[in-house]
């Protein structure tokens, strides 16, 4: 009979030492961004936004040492207290909340501040798992898919007008477990056609679009002609799809603001800005670009110096990896996230358990949501969504959340053992 | 599948970033470059110029510190505007129009108020300064000419252009180099290198400290002094017996190939383009399309030479062996050749040989040596560029290769020439006028003066050159050291140079009333006829007074050509210059007190006018 201690220390170390490399390498490049040549104050000054953020680890160390100490079905047995105990922190912020730069999407805890939207996102990953994983849930019935949606949407509903659209954006994540679990491949066609078709449209006009629809799905016809397709089926696609296609230019032209559309031409390459709205991700692009082969070195980057890229601690602190470590070392780092991703994937699956599978497959459809998101916007092949990049970006919200959200993982796949 | 998708996505994400990643990073460089434009910046550190001087050693031109008023429009306070108009000494207005471009251009950096205020104007302001927060003062280095003459081959300093940037990237913007003159030619050694610091800002461009720790950051080293082979006495005396005369002096070491003096005339004060003075004294002369003080006549100026050149004329008529030196040659007031009007000559004794036709500038002696010159070979075109090719042996119709950065070719015509103008048909009869320095040969008086070297050393020369030691390296180009021969042996120079004596000391002679006593000088007279268009019409002017001479006979020590435009006949103008000058040297003073007065007092302003005048005007008078 082992000790409730030693089992405790039963868990995934792959995942414990890819955690602790992203966090270390993620707090030596907070330290080069925020690192102040000229500034005279010592170390362990709290005012030095990197001694913050070494604080904010140690605490999360001790959140961890929490985490992995109680029981692992606590999890499940409290997901929906939990859930609901977020989903009212979020609503609170409509009355205590503060504004920081616009959004309205944190507390003042003394001299800290913090962002409960951090924290839904392992809440919803609980709830989601917990209703999942419920004999009576069949995720192939309407009322199912419902439900499911509605505890994935309610979270990011109250983030939108915060306003917080990248925060809400990243529980699109939560289609990932959805998938898994059996949600038909219908759904995943359609989000699939209604992203491209977006996309086209704006890329290309959508008279264009709509040619192109018409001609692939003629082609298709004709090709499956002898198995007689249902031709009230074909051309409903074709009508749906040039109707959304016009509407997309029409809502792009006449709903979207002016920094919205701005973002997209940008990313589409059909404006060059480098001054006002797309100067974040020029200044980025130069600072990445400026590190070569090997980077610049630490503490040597000239564009992270200089400040010249905004917010770089936290949303563009990949570029700070980029200029100062160069392309091997950038190249680490997406490696490095990448192994935690497909570990948590191939753990997933391992699990016995349908709660633990569910969510570990949110986790690593959250992590890769923001991966891909913030490693996007940084090299500017998506538009500026400020969203954090994971363990990196400056933040104790951001840190511990995720820290909650892969720990609560690995604790409950270090019980994996005892389920049967 | 529905185990793979998830996983799938991943591993193509991560594809496609890893080849984001390359592109920005490894594939596309222009990243770099923006970032350094961006985030570092290069202070330069300027050294001083090197200092100029003559050939025994007499500063002529240095450095004095200049000062410029700068402005950082965000510490402005209020301050008393009359106050700071009064000590800079300009009005109001200006100085709010100033203070307002810089404050359009940054609040935060600095921008020049005034720029390149000399220490008398500083002097006021200096104390005043702290009067004025915002406000503050910048040295840079200007030059300070300790002499007012010389200024054709001293040059001048000015900022650097776009083409000067693109041509040398040594230069960034406002740099000072050096134009015209030795400043220009000996540029890379004057200035030195300047010292540079690189710097990184922020995204307000303002400085945060040195970029890698000042690792690439480099010293200023001064450039290094020169001594120019100028005799600045001699150039001082040759500039100011030049006053009311246009043309130009040039003398040199025979010896050596340096320049003693180069004086074009007009010249100008060469402090009049230093610091603020500079563009609008520069403007003026540039638009003084008249008397042209910035266009050097003794290295561009391209003259038919005249009589000087029946020297060369008898030279390669020895060397080609088609005049016996005791030859006679009749002259009857004329040169007659084929039925034509004639070549027309003076009065002078008749016959005369190679020595005495030489001494007495016979016009018709000259025409018979390159008549039978150029009929030694079978066709003319022969002839003619055999000819050539001993003409360009003397320097003439090329560059001299004199390292000053200006110069013309002149021009020695050649068979191809006439080939052109006659269509292969004429003789030497169709250019005769060759023979004796008119028709179509011109001169620099730079080539003047080197032919006359040439002839003075009897068959060799040293390129002119103004460079005599480069400070700190004690040496100057190797080309400058390398004896240039002629196509004209030695033994023939004898004879060229005992009419050339002669000139002075026959009865006769051209330029007999021009001896100095206790120096043979040897000499030639040359009277240049020369044409001009007056609203489209060719009129003739009066005649250029040109003259060469060198001294003493047989030690030669100096070589010098006098070109005066308009100055009427050889020894007018051009021979008592080439006496007094040659005396002025030799002896250190001038004992032909009368010569230097006349020169002095006599102006030829009036015979310059007369083409603008608008009305006729009579010539040679």
């Amino acid at each position: 009979m082992r000790s409730r201690f030693s089992k405790s220390l039963n868990f995934d170390w792959v995942l414990l030492v890819l955690f602790f490399a992203l966090v270390g390498i993620g707090w030596v490049n907070i330290y080069s961004a925020t690192y102040d040549e000229t500034s005279t104050r010592a170390f362990f000054d709290f005012s030095n936004l990197y001694t913050k953020q070494l604080f904010w680890i140690i605490l999360g160390i001790v959140l961890i040492i929490f985490i992995l100490s109680l029981e692992a079905k606590f999890f499940e047995r409290f997901a929906s207290v939990i859930y609901i105990g977020s989903l009212l922190s979020l609503v609170g912020l409509f009355i205590f909340g503060s504004t920081i730069s616009g959004a309205t999407s944190w507390y003042n805890i003394g001299p800290a501040s913090l962002q409960p939207s951090e924290f839904a996102k392992f809440a919803t990953a609980l709830a989601l798992a917990k209703y999942l994983s419920d004999i009576q849930t069949d995720i192939k019935t309407l009322q199912g898919q419902l439900r499911a949606f509605l505890i994935i949407v309610l979270p990011a509903l109250i983030i939108i007008p915060q306003p917080d659209p990248g925060s809400a954006l990243v529980y699109a994540a939560f289609f990932f477990p959805l998938y898994r679990e059996g949600l038909a491949g219908v759904y995943l066609f359609l989000a699939f056609s209604i992203v491209s078709l977006f996309v086209l449209t704006l890329a290309v006009g959508p008279v264009i679009v709509a040619a192109a629809v018409l001609l692939i799905t003629g082609l298709l016809f004709l090709k499956n002609k002898k198995k007689r397709p249902s031709k009230s089926l074909y051309l409903g696609v074709i009508i749906v799809s040039a109707l959304f296609a016009f509407s997309v230019q029409y809502i792009f032209d006449n709903v979207f603001e002016q920094r919205h559309r701005d973002r997209f031409n940008i990313v589409l390459g059909k404006t060059a800005d480098t001054k006002d709205i797309g100067y974040n991700t020029y200044q980025s692009e130069i600072a990445i670009g400026n590190g070569g082969w090997t980077g610049r070195g630490f503490l040597q980057g000239t564009q992270t110096k200089g400040g010249f890229v905004p917010e770089q601690q936290t949303d563009y602190i990949f570029s700070t990896v980029g200029e100062e470590w160069g392309f091997l070392g950038s190249s680490l780092v997406l490696i490095l996230f990448m192994a935690l991703i497909l570990r948590v994937i191939i753990l997933s699956e391992k699990q016995k358990n349908q709660f633990s599978r569910i969510y570990g497959y949110s986790v690593a459809g959250i992590l890769f949501v923001h991966f891909a998101i913030n490693i996007g916007m940084v090299t500017g092949l998506l538009p500026t969504i400020g969203i954090p990049l994971p363990f990196f970006s400056y933040g104790g919200s951001s840190l511990w959340g995720f820290t909650i959200l892969l720990f609560i993982f690995l604790k409950l796949d270090s019980n994996r053992a005892n389920e049967w | 599948m529905r185990k793979f998708l998830l996983f799938s996505i991943v591993i193509f994400t991560g594809i496609i970033f890893t080849g984001r990643l390359f592109y920005l990073q490894v594939y596309d460089v222009s990243a770099v470059v923006q970032s350094e434009n961006n985030a570092v910046k290069a202070v330069y550190d300027y050294p001083q110029r090197g200092r100029i001087y003559d050939r025994n050693n007499e500063l002529l031109v240095t450095n004095q510190p200049s000062y410029d008023l700068m402005v950082i429009p965000k510490d402005v306070k209020p301050f008393d505007t009359l106050a700071l108009c009064r000590l800079i000494n300009v009005e109001k207005e200006r100085l709010l129009k100033s203070l307002n471009k810089a404050r359009v251009y940054s609040p935060r950096l600095a921008s020049p108020i005034i720029t390149a205020m000399t220490k008398k104007e500083f002097a006021l302001l200096g104390e005043q300064m702290r009067k004025f927060p915002g406000f503050y003062i910048q040295n840079r280095s200007l030059r300070d000419y300790q002499i007012d003459f010389g200024a054709n081959f001293l040059g001048y300093i000015s900022e650097a252009n776009q083409a000067d940037i693109k041509k040398d990237k040594y230069y960034r913007m406002n740099d000072l180099l050096g134009r015209q003159g030795v400043e220009q030619s000996y540029e890379d050694i004057l200035r030195g290198t300047k010292g540079v610091k690189y710097l990184q800002k922020d995204k307000f461009n303002r400085t945060i400290g040195s970029f890698k720790n000042g690792a690439l950051d480099t010293l200023p080293q001064s450039g290094n002094d020169i001594q120019l082979t100028i005799d600045a006495t001699l150039q001082a005396y040759g500039e100011s017996l030049m006053v009311n005369k246009r043309g130009g002096i040039v003398a040199l070491e025979p010896a050596t190939g340096e320049i003693l003096a180069l004086v074009a005339a007009p010249n100008y004060d060469p402090a009049d383009l230093v610091g603020r003075k500079r563009s609008k004294n520069y403007t003026k002369m540039y638009y003084d399309s008249i008397t042209r003080p910035l266009y050097d006549r003794t290295l561009k100026g391209e003259y038919p030479p005249g009589s000087p050149f029946k020297a060369l004329t008898a030279l390669i008529a020895l060397e080609e062996g088609v005049m016996g030196l005791k030859e006679n040659v009749y002259c009857r007031g004329g040169y007659n050749y084929g039925g034509r009007k004639p070549l027309g000559c003076h009065h002078h004794r008749s016959p005369v040989q190679m020595v005495t036709g030489l001494a007495y500038s016979c016009n018709s002696y000259f025409a018979t040596a390159y008549r039978r010159t150029i009929n030694k070979f079978k066709t003319p075109q022969e002839g003619m560029d055999r000819w050539k090719e001993h003409l360009e042996s003397f320097g003439l119709g090329t560059y001299t290769g004199h390292d000053l950065p200006s110069g013309r070719k002149g021009f020695i015509p050649d068979s191809k020439f006439y080939d052109r103008s006659y269509q292969y048909f004429w003789g030497p009869t169709t250019n005769i006028s060759n023979a004796i320095g008119q028709g179509e040969v011109l001169m620099t008086p730079m080539q003047m003066v080197n032919f006359t070297a040439a002839i003075a050393n009897r068959g060799y020369f040293y390129k002119p050159h103004i460079i005599k030691n480069i400070k700190g390296r004690d040496s100057i180009p190797s080309e400058y050291t390398e004896k240039q021969q002629t196509t004209i042996s030695p033994k023939h120079f004898e004879p060229i140079v005992e009419g050339m004596h002669g000139v002075y000391t026959f009865p006769g002679g051209t330029a007999n009333f021009l001896q100095v006593p206790g120096i043979d000088i040897c000499g030639k007279t040359g009277t240049a006829e020369n044409k001009t268009k007056i609203d489209g019409k060719t009129v003739q002017l009066t005649d250029h007074s040109v003259f060469i001479a060198f001294a003493p006979k047989d030690d030669p020590k100096i070589a010098i050509a006098v070109f005066v435009e308009n100055g009427f006949w050889g020894s007018r103008y051009g021979g008592r210059i080439a006496s007094v000058m040659i005396e002025k040297y030799l002896k250190g003073e001038v004992t032909q007190k009368h010569l230097e007065k006349w020169l002095l007092e006599h102006s030829l302003e009036e015979e310059y006018a007369k083409p603008y005048s608008g009305e006729p005007f009579r010539i040679n008078q």
